[in-house]
């Protein structure tokens, strides 16, 4: 089961919303798919974002994933441990294993995001 | 739809939960339990892989080895009964058909192990030269081979099988009983490590690998998949084709001279070969590390003085040496160890810098 206090995008990002701020990361499922993960690139704090553009890249063993943001934003803080400890996405990814802090810059854009619910129910049809 | 063909453990690693994806037209384990938790136990203990999708080919008949040597660049000619040889096929510019290994049985009786993708298209080669009458069989869909790898694999064959396995040299294999099945262990492998492959009949494919499992798992032997394969061939800088070299680059450019004997009878490419030899080759494949934390992957391209002069064919994190290293073909006069370039990831250079290979050597473990 995923927290049910986030909301989650259909390429496994999740969003937790407090006032402004959102945080981001993405989710067990992924870390799972990913494998082992040995580097992740980060945008700069005062990047702006639009909602579903890439903002990064995560890297396993054997791939590179592209990251992107559940609603637009503006990074506020970068989780700096990631770049010597990417392996933390993998033990925690909801916890320290977390990316980005971003100021929310819309409002109404979660909408077209998934509940726990509907992404647990999401990530069952996908292989 | 692609039709994707698998190998008679195809059962065994859905049990196991392997991640399966599509490789050389199989559909084949990637990793079990994970790529660097499965590497790691290769370098330490053992792993054991599933390779059946491999082609084998038997040659046979007085001039078995004529067409051997007709078709491959090494001379299949100094083996001796019970050795195998690395070897490759030249097309006639010198470029590669593919990488291959020849088991002698004896000397009218060989095995050709040839790459999973190109098992037709090199059939069809050594088919076409085989103006010597030799016999050749594709037996692929009947032979299981099974990779195992790693300081400890000794130990687990030799209790599965009560037998002594330190008399079989490096490149040299042996007939004998896995459980009950007739088998050839063969003490060679694809990771950098000490280790042996064995080739049996199919239909003991389950009960031989499941043995293997059991004896191993208290040795630290864990299954492994072809994403550590890579990793762990990519240290030992053993080349894949398709990748590091292919109908596109010489054997030479690729570092390939000592498996091409050019003093040996004639050869498909020897004469492309020659004169490469005599005149010096242009680019060169080279071992590099980066110099930051990115990590350079395949197809990437390689920018020297703000020319893209080549791509990565090969680029990985080293799980043993907690690098990122990779191979890529440069001009010879960048080609020295030391010299500095760069790998364009998502349009940054990154700095990079030839380095010596193979970039994990194993030591040598002491004689007993």
């Amino acid at each position: 089961m995923s927290p049910d206090d986030l909301l989650y995008t259909k390429e496994h990002e999740w969003l937790r919303i407090n006032g402004e701020i959102g945080t981001i990361g993405i989710t067990d499922h992924a870390q799972k798919e990913l494998g082992d993960i040995v580097y992740v690139e980060l945008p700069k704090i005062g990047d702006r974002f639009d909602v579903s553009e890439a903002f990064g890249n995560v890297e396993s063993v054997k791939a590179v994933s592209e990251l992107f943001i559940p609603v637009s934003g503006e990074v506020v803080e970068v989780n700096q441990e990631l770049a010597t400890v990417p392996e933390k996405i993998n033990q925690d990814p909801y916890g320290s294993g977390w990316m980005i802090r971003i100021r929310l810059l819309r409002k109404n854009e979660t909408a077209g995001l998934m509940s726990a619910k509907e992404y647990d129910e999401y990530t069952k049809g996908e292989k | 739809m692609t039709v994707y063909k698998r190998t008679p453990l195809y059962p065994v690693h859905k049990r196991l939960g392997a991640r399966l994806i599509a490789f050389g037209g199989w559909e084949m384990p990637v990793e079990y339990s994970g790529i660097a938790k499965e590497h790691t136990a290769v370098r330490t203990a053992a792993g054991l892989f599933d390779v059946s999708h491999m082609g084998e080919f038997e040659v046979l008949g007085p001039q078995a080895l004529d067409l051997i040597q007709f078709v491959t660049t090494n001379d299949a000619g100094k083996l001796i009964d019970g050795q195998a040889q690395y070897s490759a096929m030249a097309y006639p510019l010198g470029t590669a058909v593919d990488d291959l290994l020849v088991y002698r049985h004896n000397s009218e009786h060989f095995m050709l192990v040839v790459n999973a993708a190109n098992t037709v298209k090199d059939f069809e080669w050594i088919e076409s030269h085989n103006r010597f009458h030799a016999a050749i069989e594709d037996i692929t869909d009947r032979v299981t081979l099974l990779a195992v790898q790693g300081p400890r694999s000794i130990d687990i064959l030799e209790s599965l099988m009560k037998a002594k396995l330190n008399g079989i040299a490096p490149y040299h294999f042996t007939h004998g009983k896995v459980l009950d099945a007739d088998a050839i262990v063969s003490r060679t492998g694809y990771t950098g490590e000490d280790g042996f492959e064995l080739y049996f009949a199919a239909e003991h494919s389950e009960s031989i690998w499941d043995a293997i499992s059991e004896t191993g798992a208290p040795l630290g032997l864990l299954p492994a998949g072809l994403g550590a394969r890579n990793t762990l061939r990519l240290e030992g800088k053993l080349l894949l084709y398709g990748n590091d070299m292919d109908g596109t680059t010489s054997l030479l450019e690729a570092g390939l001279g000592w498996i091409v004997k050019l003093g040996k009878e004639e050869f498909i490419g020897r004469d492309a070969l020659l004169r490469q030899k005599q005149e010096g080759v242009k680019r060169k494949l080279v071992g590099f590390e980066m110099l930051g934390r990115e990590i350079a992957r395949d197809h990437y391209p390689v920018v020297i003085d703000e020319q893209t002069v080549g791509h990565v064919t090969s680029g990985s994190p080293s799980i043993t040496l907690k690098k990122n290293i990779g191979l890529a073909y440069l001009p010879v006069d960048y080609s020295s160890i030391g010299t500095r370039f760069h790998v364009s990831i998502r349009d940054r250079l990154c700095d990079a810098q030839v380095v010596p290979t193979p970039f994990y050597k194993r030591r040598e473990r002491d004689s007993a």
